[in-house]
Parts: C-alpha cells; structure tokens; sequence
C-alpha cells in the first residue's frame, strides 16, 4: 500500500512536471505571442516594452523564467497575473475551487443515480418497447451541448418563462454553501441538471450494453439455475460486476471536470469556478493564470485515477492481488 | 435397477426451435427420455446434437426471447413448462441442480465462494446468513475442499478449475436436490481432476440425488451411467441401459462413436475408422433420417424419419433390419480404404 | 561450439535433438518485497527425434508441453540449453539466419479458428508461406496451393472461401495444409485435434498418418488426450511441472508405466467398456490423485511429483530425481520407478 501509494505520487509529479513544461513551451514557442505587448497594452513603446520585459522577468532565459514562474507559484504562492496587476494566482484558484466541485458532486450524484437507474431498466427491459424508449432519452442527453442546452434553460428560466413558471429561479450566480444552503442548491439546481443530463445519457448507454453483456455471461446463467429472483441476479449479479467498469470511467470523468472540464456549463451559467477562470485566462492568453489551472487540473486527474485504482481494487477482487 | 414405472423426469416430445433471420431452426425435435429416481443418465451427442439446449429447456433456463419450446417436461408429475415463474424458481436450485461445463465463468466474480453457496441456501430455506455459510463450509469439505473453513472465504478467481467445479457441485447439492444437471461437467478439467469429479458425481448418486450427465466422451459415460442416450442431430438415436448400448451398439451413429475414439487399451489400430462428413448443424436436418447423409449403411428406407423403437428398453432409430447390423457394423469400419480422407468433407 | 554451420550430429538419424532446455519466465515481483518471481515452464528437457517417427508428448494443462514445442521450433527464445535441427544447432541463430531454417519445421495450432487470419481466403492463408520463402512465381504458388488442398483433402472450391465458412474439421486441415506447404521435415502439432468433434478427430488424425506415410514427416505431437497421443505415437515423453518424467516407447509405456505419475495418468482416463476386452481380466484399478498440480512458480523440492504421489518416501521431498536413461531406450525420473529399469 505504501509502496502504491509512493509509486503514484511519484508519477504524479512527473506528470504534472511534464504538463507544465509543455504548455510553458507552447505559450513562449507560439510565434506571435508576446506576453510583454499584452501586458504594456496596445501600441506600447519599445521602451515600454522593454521595462515591462524586465519587471516580469520576460527578458531573462527560457529555463530560468520556467523556474522563476514555478517558485512563484508553488512555494512562495504569489504568481501575479500578466493581466490583471496585482491578483494572485494562487488565491483565485483556492476561490474558486468550491464553486466547481459544488456544480460537479452534485450533477454527479444526480447523473450516477439517473443513468445508473436508466441503464439498469433499459437492460433489463431489452426486447420489449421501453428499452428503445429509454436508450433515445440517453441519446437525446448526450446529443445536448452544454452551451446551448444552458442557454435554453437561461432562456426560459430568466426570460420567457420567467415571470409564471420560473418566477422561482434566481439570476445566474453563485452563493456560498456556508452563507445559505437554500439559495446554494437553488442557484445550483439548473447548472446540476444541465451537466448531468449530458453525462446520465452516456452512462446510461454504457451501463446498458455492459448490464447486457454481464447476463449472457455463464455466472448469471447459474444464478438463474440456483432459483434466485428475476430482480435479485438483475441487481446483485449482472449490475454488480457491470458496475467496475462504470465507476472507474466516473473516477476520471470527475476528475477532469474538477480539474475544469465543467467550463462550458460554468460560462453559461456565471458560476466563477475553475473552469470560468481557465476560460477567462485562455481568452487573455494569461500565463500565469492557465499554468496554474492547468497545474490544478492535472492534479485532480492524476488524483481521481489513483481513487480510481483504489476503488477499482474495492469492487473487483481480481485486481487486488494482480 | 430402478423402477421403469415411476419416472423422476419424463420428457415428452420436446421441440425447440429458434427464430432466426433465415427462418425458424428446429434444435431439438420430438425428443423423449425419462430419468427414474436415483439412476445416471449419461447423454452423449456431438456439437449440435441438442443435448446441452434440452437441458436448459428443462430448467427453463433458455431465456433468448427468438426460442419455442414445446412439449411436456414432467417433473415429478408436474408440467415443469407451463409451472407459472414463481413455482418454477423454487424447483431450481432445490429439486433440480445444474452444473455447467466452464467451472472458470460459472461463478459470479465479484463474490466469494462462500456467499455464492449461502445464497443459493437461502433463496430456499429461512435461514441466517450466518447459519447458511457454517453449512456452506460443511458442503465445501463433503466435496473435498481441504480447508475448507478459510476457503469459504476465498474468490472465485482464487480456486484452480477443479476446486471451483468442486464449488459449484457444492453448491449444487446445498439443497439436496433430487436431480443433478450436469452439462459436460469433466471437458474443461484436466483427466486426474476429471476422475475426481465423476467419483464426485458417483458419490452424490450413492446419497440418492439422480443425475443426467452430458458428454461428448463415452468413456465418461461408459464409466459413470446406468442408462445412455445417444443424441444426433436433435433427435434421440438410440437409448437404452449402458451395458447393452455398449456391448451391442445398434445405431450406426453409436458404432460410429465407439469406433472412431482411439483407445488407451486394446490392439491399436493404424487408422481409425471414421464418421464421413461433419456433424449435421440444426439449420440443415434432413427430412428423413438425421444420420442418412453420414451413414455407411444408408438405403432407401432412410428418406423416412425414423423413431426410437424396439421391445426391449434397449431402443434405437435406425430402418436397418436388426439381422443386418452386425455385418453392416463389420463392413463399415473395417475397411480402411472406404472412408478415404479426400472424399471426407 | 564450432563455426562449421552444418555439424554432423553423432547420431545420423536424429532430426531434432533438444539436450537440457529451459524456458523461463519473469514475472512480475510481488509489489511489497519486488521480489521477481521466475515460471520454470520448460525445466530441463533432453529428447531426440528420430527422422520420420512420431514423438508425442503429454501432460496436463501447464505441465510446459506447449510452450516446449515452441522452443522445439524456436517459436520462443529458450533460456538454456540447445536445441539442433538436422544437424544445425539453431538455439542462438538470429531471426535472418533462421529464416532459411523455418520451412523444414513447422508448427499445426489447436485452434484452427484462432489460428488463421479470418479475413484471408482459405487459398491466401496457404499460400503465405510460400510467397514468403518465396517459392516461386505467381502461377506456380497457385499450382502448389491446389496441390496442398488436394493432399489434405480440400476441394479447389474451397479455396476461395474464409476461415469462417469452413467447420473445425476443415479449418485444421488448412492449417494442416499451410504447414505442409514448405515440404517440412518436421512437423511440432499443439493439440490439433482436441478442439474438433470426436468424429472430425478420427479423420483429422487418419490425415496425419497418411501424410506422414506419404511424405516421410516427422512429428511431435502434442496432446492432453492419452488415447490419442498413444494411437499416434512411436515413441512418448510424459511431462509434469516442466519436466519429463518419463520417456519411452509406446507400448512399453502404456504396458507398464515406470513413473507413479505416468501409472496414475492413465489409470484416469475413462475406459469405454464394449465387452470386447478380457472379461477374466482384473478391472483395472483407478488411482485417483489427490489434490491439484502445483503452482509451477513454487515447485515442490525434490522429486515435482512427491506431493500427489501415492509412493513417496522420505527420499522424494529431498532430492530430485534425474531422468535415467537405460539401455533400452527408456527412460524415468524417478527414485522408486514401478517397472525395473532395463
């Protein structure tokens, strides 16, 4: 176990050491990008220019500047943003953090329990009507965008139906867990069902056709023979062993979108999450502020995959001693 | 011998057919057999012959919607087919055991040896959980589990392919049941562990449990079954006790098979005599006779489907005059030339 | 070793000599202590084949006989050992200079339906190895392929189709036929028949004495199946853990077994009871063994065998038996071996 667990720290160190080479390479690589005539605004002087180069360390070497960037990050955690002066990288991040996970547990919890639920009946209903049924409603999710399906919901919530059916929905925003859990949920309820509709339909998909496997398979053939119900070798069966592969695809789908893959939904819906920072940084070409959310992200991934190992190993007695 | 009057298991023209693209494909057709309380009933076939899919269409156990089975499965009296779902549930597993032929797939991954048995013991009977595992260990060290108090415990993933057809017998027998399934129960086991297993199997009749065993290897039947079904082409060839079928083979399918097996004793044989041609598949059954278009001993009379019959309870499908077997037997596989290789397929 | 590449066997007869050959695996080390764990399949194997005999070898499942038919072909790098074919010694040639080599020895597959490409015609697969060894021009390679189908017992009509339209019977005689086409000397066959119906098996089986009677081949034929391996063989070598643990003629082997695994092997096997046999004689008494075959990782000490073994004495857990060779041919791996050597 300790070994395990020394084994994925370093890995994850490596990887986020190697991501980070590569997107500080990519960002200094890029012709035409040039971080100092952004910072010194349009038009700016070469003199300007130069002083700018000097004070954020612009003219120094490629390799020192990737250092200087990461002591800075890192261990003094005062990285400045390039645009604007004066806000740290670092305590933006931590800001924003519990908004994303807020959107993303949630929707997790409603799109585990909808496309587990959706998969499991669309299995066990195959041959007759519903499944069908069932499996168009999944792909209905999964064919949604999360821009436009946002959109839509904004539509109709803040404005067309805004004064009869919707009076109830808030303006799009964020409010703390701790200040007031009510109005928390509330703001949340709208964002959570965009995002988990998309996910529910490709989990949905994904736990029919593996529930569907898993009964043709010989251990479900001789539960059947041991006189167990219907319901019992449906559940305790087919769906427990169907569930391994499930969980470890949600292990790195909820790392990525902690690590901001929940971008498009948090946009849509003005919740400043990690994914509306990336997306404000990208848009700016921010350096500072895309290296650390990028850093941020990778963590969450790696993190999720060693969960997921962990998980895995739960679920799947053959992998604990392999 | 048991008593021929009062049948365990009587099968009646049973009929199962599957709906396919092409057209509907008859597997098994107009198959009758019995099975008395207390005997071995060793069914023999080739792939296709039906013999695993009778099985499972006595147990209900095929559940792909494209398949029809008709007839009558009477099991004790009852009409297992027409039992509503309920009913039937609580004869498998209790009245009636099925051992499958893949020891390595037949258990659920995810649970121990142990739970799997419980289950099976308290899907029939009240009883704690805890009750149900002390048995679970008690029927692990009957079938010869060392050790069985801390293999209870152990994955499936954690038994070698012995030990685990060793569990699900286990757990076959958890509810004494009155009659035993076993679908090739030896063919994915190594020959020292199969003659564990069919002493298993023998020891299990000895308490009483009747058993249909499933095979494609007639040394196993000629070991362990009182009475032989041969089976060809979904149909019954011939049937009878296994001394008789044995020592006086009467259906050229049977010869075939008894012939054409090299053998570990006996004179050996510079080529084996053979069958022509491939097993029949169930979408190409000939009108008449299933065996005609392999048989050395075809005539006109094969065009005809025939039907098990005979006096005696020895019986067989075959038109062949009974005073013509034995030469016909002779001829067929003693000449070495007559079944040259390149007019095999 | 000498830099003549063709040096003369002692004995001119042989067509394979194996002289002390391992094949072993690394497994992956437990992650705690990262101690690597090394699979003996092939533990020490020394046999000779004789040119146009048939040697079979049997065993149990993960007793190495397989993997030792590879090493036979150099299918698989060997760990130790030798291994010379006609004469060459082909245990460190370099995949170039064992190309020239690879047409005299062939390999027949169990599973004749994992065996072929399926998206290949039955007539491509056949030619492949010889548009490989380049056998000649396009015109004689289809000749040559027409020729095989015919031997085996193919019609011409059969060339074109996939491996998926032919039953199991059929798809082992194009394996059959692929191997023949590079007129081997030797032919390695892996279970050829166990995966085919008990009719298609005495067929199948009739095709390799015929061809062997035809073309001279020499085989080593691998199987699991004790009548099998005993209506095919001239000689046998009985494997277990790795090891042979008995070689000899076949029917002094089936007469009277020397190794107590050997005896119980064959006491296993379910007998057909046709009354055919000597109804005086004594049925013959079974030796059920008891227990599994050991984890080949952690072979027992002394004797691989004493653990099942219903003979063993103090001697067998202690010091591992040597494969003795006697005069006569035979050969045993055993302290207390049931039959006299001799």
């Amino acid at each position: 176990m300790l070994y395990f667990a020394l084994r994925r720290f370093l890995s994850a160190l490596l990887v986020m050491f190697s991501i980070s080479v590569l997107v500080f390479l990519i960002f200094f690589a890029t012709p035409g990008v040039d971080p100092a005539a952004r910072i010194a605004g349009r038009n700016a002087d070469p003199a300007t220019l130069a002083q700018v180069r000097h004070s954020f360390g612009l003219d120094r070497p490629l390799p020192v500047r990737y250092l200087l960037m990461m002591r800075h990050l890192l261990i003094d955690r005062d990285l400045e943003s390039f645009v604007n002066r004066g806000s740290k990288v670092v305590p933006q991040i931590v800001q924003a953090m519990p908004v994303t996970l807020s959107l993303v547990i949630g929707a997790a919890v409603i799109w585990m329990t909808v496309g587990i639920l959706m998969g499991t009946a669309a299995a066990a209903l195959r041959g007759t009507a519903a499944d069908p049924v069932i499996m168009l409603v999944g792909v209905v999710g999964v064919s949604l965008p999360a821009y436009w399906l946002g959109e839509v919901v904004n539509l109709l919530t803040q404005k067309r139906l805004h004064d009869s059916v919707f009076s109830w929905v808030p303006p799009p925003g964020y409010v703390e867990l701790g200040q007031d859990p009510g109005q928390w949920a509330l703001h949340l309820l709208f964002p959570w069902l965009t995002l988990a509709l998309l996910y529910a339909g490709i989990y949905a998909r994904l736990l029919r056709g593996e529930v569907v496997s898993a009964l043709n398979e010989d251990y479900v053939r001789t539960a059947r023979a041991k006189g167990l119900s219907e319901r019992r070798i449906l559940v305790r069966h087919a769906l427990r062993c169907s569930l391994i592969p499930i969980v470890s695809l949600f292990g790195l789908d909820f790392g990525a979108l902690v690590g901001g893959a929940a971008l498009l939904t948090e946009v849509v819906f003005g919740l400043p999450g990690v994914g509306k920072l990336t997306f404000d940084a990208l848009q700016n070409l921010d350096l500072p502020v895309i290296m650390g959310t990028v850093l941020y992200a990778a963590f969450f991934v790696v993190l999720a995959n060693a969960l997921v190992d962990i998980l895995y190993a739960r679920l799947d007695p053959r992998a604990r001693h392999a | 011998m048991p008593e021929p009057s009062q049948p365990l298991l009587d099968v009646r023209d049973l009929r199962i057919s599957f709906r396919t693209r092409t057209g509907a494909v008859t597997a098994v057709d107009g198959l009758s057999f019995s099975v008395a309380p207390g005997e071995i009933l060793g069914v023999v076939g080739e792939s296709g012959s039906g013999k695993s899919v009778s099985m499972l269409a006595v147990l209900r156990l095929l559940t792909n919607p494209n398949v029809t089975v008709t007839g009558e499965v009477l099991f004790r009296g009852r009409d297992l087919l027409t039992l509503p779902d309920k009913e039937m549930r609580s004869v498998r597993g209790r009245e009636i055991s099925m051992v499958f032929q893949d020891p390595m797939t037949a258990l659920t991954p995810v649970y121990t040896v142990g739970w799997q048995i419980a289950e099976q013991i308290r899907a029939h009977e009240k009883m704690s959980k805890k009750e149900a595992l002390a048995r679970a260990v008690g029927l692990l060290s009957d079938v010869g589990i060392p050790d069985a108090g801390s293999r209870v415990n152990a994955y499936p993933h954690e038994f070698s392919g012995g030990m685990r057809q060793r569990a699900v017998i286990a757990m076959a027998l958890a509810c004494g049941p009155a009659l035993l399934i076993a679908d090739e129960p030896t063919t994915a086991l190594d020959v020292t562990i199969q003659a564990q297993i069919l002493d298993l199997m023998r020891e299990l009749n000895a308490r009483g449990s009747a058993v249909v065993i499933i095979t494609h290897d007639m040394g196993v039947v000629s070991e362990v079954a009182d009475r032989v079904l041969v089976m060809y082409g979904g149909r019954a060839a011939e049937e009878g006790p296994r001394r008789a079928v044995f020592h006086g083979p009467r259906h050229p399918y049977t010869w075939g098979l008894l012939d054409s097996v090299p053998r570990v004793g006996g004179p050996r044989l510079s080529r084996l005599p053979t069958i022509a041609g491939v097993p029949v598949s169930p979408e190409s059954v000939p009108e008449g006779c299933a065996f005609a278009p392999r048989c050395p001993a075809r005539h006109d009379r094969c065009d005809e489907r025939p039907f098990l019959s005979g006096e005696s309870e020895h019986r067989d499908a075959c038109w062949l005059p009974a005073g013509e077997r034995e030469s016909a037997r002779a001829a067929a596989h003693s000449a070495p030339g007559a079944l040259n290789r390149r007019a095999a397929p | 070793m000498t830099t003549d590449p063709r040096p003369r066997t002692d004995d001119p007869g042989v067509l394979l000599r194996a002289t002390d050959v391992t094949k072993h695996y690394a497994l992956r080390g437990d992650s705690l202590t990262r101690r690597r764990k090394v699979l003996r399949a092939v533990d020490g194997v020394s046999l000779e084949v004789r040119g146009g005999e048939t040697l079979g070898i049997v065993g149990e499942s993960g007793c190495g006989k397989s993997t030792l038919g590879r090493c036979l072909v150099r299918l698989t790098d060997i760990t130790g050992g030798r291994v010379e074919f006609d004469g060459q010694d082909i245990t460190t040639l370099s995949a170039r200079r064992l190309r020239p080599v690879r047409p005299g020895m062939q390999l027949v597959f169990q599973d004749p339906q994992a065996s072929l490409n399926p998206r290949r015609r039955a007539g491509d697969i056949v030619a492949e190895p010889l548009l490989i060894h380049r056998y000649g021009d396009s015109a004689a390679v289809r000749r040559r392929v027409a020729e095989l189908f015919d031997v085996v017992g193919l019609s011409a009509a059969h060339l074109d189709r996939y491996p998926h339209e032919f039953s199991g019977g059929q798809r082992q005689r194009i394996g059959i036929a692929r191997a023949l086409a590079t007129s081997p000397k030797l032919i390695v066959a892996d279970e050829p028949v166990s995966a085919l119906d008990v009719s298609i098996q005495a067929q199948v089986l009739n095709l390799f004495a015929d061809l062997q009677d035809e073309f001279g081949l020499t085989y080593v034929f691998i199987a699991h199946d004790l009548g099998v391996v005993r209506h095919v063989s001239d000689r046998i070598a009985v494997m277990y853990l790795g090891e042979i643990v008995e070689l000899a003629d076949t029917e002094t082997l089936y007469g009277a077994p020397a190794h107590p695994y050997t005896e119980a092997l064959m006491s296993a096997v379910p007998e057909i009871d046709d009354g055919t046999g000597d109804p005086q004689a004594p049925r013959r008494e079974r030796i059920v063994l008891t227990g599994d075959v050991p984890d080949p990782v952690a072979r027992p000490a002394g004797c691989a065998f004493h653990t099942r073994c219903p003979y063993a004495r103090e001697l067998c857990a202690v010091e591992r038996p040597r494969l003795a060779v006697t005069p006569s041919g035979r050969a045993v791996a055993c302290h207390y071996p049931l039959v006299a050597a001799g």
